[in-house]
């Protein structure tokens, strides 16, 4: 709409930024306890067009606060580096679907070694080309972690994720809660 | 002995081009210091690298970039102009070249996803009555059978609806189940919403094509049934 200059009457905002708005509003009512013996460690991407691309790291600091809340602060482990100087996955721009699967895999290489270094089981991507990306990059070049949604992990920690809504966790979390 | 370069001879044309569209490109004021090369993961793909990239456009070896798939490889992810402290344009660069390339010419996946969108509202071809059908199915079965959501409330084209909500529409083609968790979090918060069936897609694959036609079309429709139909206060990107 920037671009083109289309004027609009309505505020546009990422679901992400809602997450962390009814957190704290007290509207979303959620915590770590699922997690507090079990101890799964997650890390996160930050997808290029809500950090970098944004303008600011205000989408993806209310990104770290809501998995955070949901998962437990021991228990989230940031990339390095992270936020709006992250790497990008090498899913994005169309690469995806562009027909280049050797180069577009050797550009997730360095992000699949962010990921291995934080030692996390789950990494949680907020925008469909990454969780497509790293969930490639993990099973060509052998990570054991697994690629969740969002709000897979949010209905997870409220107790309201069905057995039907649990094709990415792994084996640990597949009937957690059920 | 090698001979100079003479710079002022140099026929730069597919520069002066982008320059145009660009004028805050900054392509002459690249120092070669190559932060942008070092902090980029598409370096070295197809022998190829941003910094020599700009080397390339300011010596007016078009024909070699145009030669180059590495315009589809970089992802734009915007981390050179980012760390570059001339404040090089190199995505926008990259944009423009993909511009270049015969619309029929660009990547198969790309174009194909941007026409479906076009010509459906998403790009992987769900038309509008498909989305609806299967938004709707899976909320009814989620109120049949999910204990404590009989009363789930999920809606295509509610006008005066708070938030219009996109979808990724992977979700809805591919793995419908997926939509349950984010529509059990709106209805814990009681979130007033609703999904638009005017190109409803949370993606644009126009936009990674540098189809400009396209990707303002998508936009345009979609913010003219949002104001004038739907009447939403918000947009609610998913992703």
């Amino acid at each position: 709409m920037r671009r083109f200059n289309i004027p609009h009457n309505f505020e546009l905002i990422t679901i992400i930024e809602l997450y962390a708005q009814w957190i704290r509003e007290g509207k979303l009512v959620v915590n770590s306890d699922w997690n507090r013996d079990l101890g799964v460690k997650f890390t996160v991407q930050d997808p290029c067009n809500i950090a970098r691309k944004s303008g600011s790291n205000k989408i993806v600091d209310d990104l770290r606060f809501v998995i955070k809340t949901v998962v437990g602060e021991e228990n989230f482990i940031d990339t390095v580096p992270s936020h709006d100087n992250n790497f990008c996955c090498g899913g994005g721009g169309g690469a995806l679907q562009a027909g280049f699967p050797d180069q577009r895999r050797a550009f997730g290489k360095i992000k699949f070694n962010q990921i291995m270094a934080t030692k996390a089981s789950y990494v949680i991507a907020p925008c469909h080309n990454c969780h497509g990306q790293i969930e490639d990059i993990g099973e060509h070049f052998g990570g054991e972690y697994h690629v969740v949604h969002l709000w897979t992990i949010i209905a997870l920690a409220m107790g309201m994720l069905a057995e039907t809504e649990r094709a990415y966790l792994g084996p640990d979390l597949a009937e957690f809660g059920l | 002995m090698a001979e100079a370069i003479k710079v002022d001879d140099l026929d730069t044309e597919l520069k002066e081009d982008v320059l145009y569209k660009v004028p805050q490109g900054n392509y002459d004021l690249c120092l070669t210091c190559g932060t942008c090369t070092g902090g980029c993961p598409a370096s070295e793909q197809f022998e190829m690298d941003p910094r020599k990239l700009i080397r390339m456009i300011n010596l007016g070896m078009d024909e070699q970039i145009k030669q180059s798939n590495w315009i589809w490889v970089c992802s734009m992810c915007a981390r050179c102009v980012f760390a570059c402290p001339m404040n090089v344009d190199i995505p926008k660069l990259i944009y423009n070249l993909r511009q270049k390339v015969p619309r029929e010419k660009r990547p198969r996946g790309i174009l194909g996803s941007c026409d479906q969108h076009i010509r459906t509202g998403s790009a992987m071809g769900a038309a509008k009555e498909d989305f609806e059908f299967t938004v709707l199915d899976v909320a009814e079965e989620i109120r049949d059978t999910h204990p404590g959501f009989e009363d789930l409330e999920v809606s295509v084209d509610r006008a005066g609806a708070h938030m219009a909500l996109n979808q990724n529409s992977r979700e809805p083609v591919t793995e419908p189940e997926e939509m349950g968790p984010l529509w059990k979090i709106l209805h814990k918060v009681e979130a007033d919403w609703t999904y638009p069936s005017v190109m409803w897609a949370g993606e644009n694959y126009c936009m990674f094509m540098a189809d400009n036609e396209g990707w303002k079309y998508i936009i345009e429709e979609f913010v003219y049934h949002i104001d004038n139909n739907l009447k939403c206060k918000q947009v609610v990107n998913t992703e």
